[in-house]
């Protein structure tokens, strides 16, 4: 099989990124925002929409639906006009061969703390992991990055994984 | 009514989500959201790129079966983790039913705590985007 004798696309270069912390970013949780990403959802529940509806079901203020963690604050000369995020600080080690297809491959998020309209996180990521893998659209690779959201006391409050598959 | 620690049970299902997303849904993700990359609102755009047409956003599916989660136990508890993995395209105008079943029930530290295996459904009955969930009862 020549699939087996491919040449690793994972270098050492790339491992050397493995467990680097990113610059952190800043992520605010606003009333409007949480409103326009539960209406968008098609959420029901008044506790995303009514602050004294959220502080009757024992919620500081209007808290962040399921997936939502704050909104990294924009600006045009530093961030992506696509997503929104920071643009990366460039594309970092490159696989032994340019691969040019992406794939979102997951998101698993743990929510360790109440975040309310309100808060002001701070994130950061890393690189967590790095495998390959030969599929049904050939040789891949599969890269996980942690990111470790942080509250205005310092109290890590969510943590989101996200997987990456290029090919 | 949401579901209370005493209701849950292994193997029981959660009621279902039914989505059906309009294109007018996907733009409004799209700010919701902040991502607004062009296969999921410029038909054109999405078929430059070898797709068939627009396709919905993976992390809106993800949303969906945190509302599918949250419906179900209300404010009788949390969730404390969820995900789900992207296996498969879904489609505007094409119906979304995210399910859920209780695979487990447990207390653990001081939580009473309830594992769901929960995923999306097409109109062929395929998981398109299967995951988990762990929730936290009050």
């Amino acid at each position: 099989m020549t699939q087996a004798q491919a040449t690793p696309l994972i270098t050492d270069e790339m491992r050397a990124e493995i467990g680097k912390e990113s610059q952190p970013w800043t992520c605010e949780v606003d009333k409007t925002a949480i409103r326009m990403f539960a209406r968008s959802v098609g959420h029901t529940d008044p506790i995303y929409y009514d602050e004294a509806a959220a502080k009757a079901a024992g919620y500081r203020g209007i808290p962040c639906p399921p997936g939502y963690l704050g909104t990294p604050v924009f600006h045009p000369a530093t961030s992506d006009s696509t997503f929104g995020g920071r643009r990366g600080a460039g594309p970092g080690p490159q696989p032994s061969r340019p691969l040019t297809r992406v794939l979102n491959g997951g998101t698993e998020m743990e929510l360790l703390e109440d975040i309310c309209a309100g808060d002001v996180l701070t994130a950061s990521s890393h690189l967590a992991e790095l495998e390959e893998r030969t599929g049904s659209i050939g040789q891949m690779l599969i890269s996980t990055n942690k990111t470790v959201y942080k509250n205005q006391h310092g109290k890590v409050v969510a943590i989101s994984t996200g997987t990456g598959i290029r090919y | 009514m949401a579901a209370t620690w005493n209701d849950v049970s292994e193997g029981m299902s959660i009621p279902e989500l039914k989505k059906n997303c309009s294109t007018q849904q996907l733009v409004q993700w799209a700010a919701g959201s902040g991502d607004f990359y062009q296969i999921h609102y410029d038909k054109d755009f999405a078929m430059s790129t070898g797709l068939p047409g627009l396709i919905v956003h993976g992390a809106l599916k993800n949303a969906f079966l945190g509302q599918l989660v949250h419906d179900w136990v209300g404010n009788n508890g949390r969730i404390k983790a969820y995900g789900c993995s992207y296996r498969g395209m879904d489609y505007p105008t094409e119906e979304i039913i995210c399910k859920g079943v209780v695979k487990r029930k447990y207390e653990e530290n001081g939580e009473k705590l309830a594992d769901l295996e929960v995923w999306t459904e097409n109109p062929k009955g395929q998981k398109t985007t299967p995951g988990t969930a762990t929730v936290r009862f009050n």
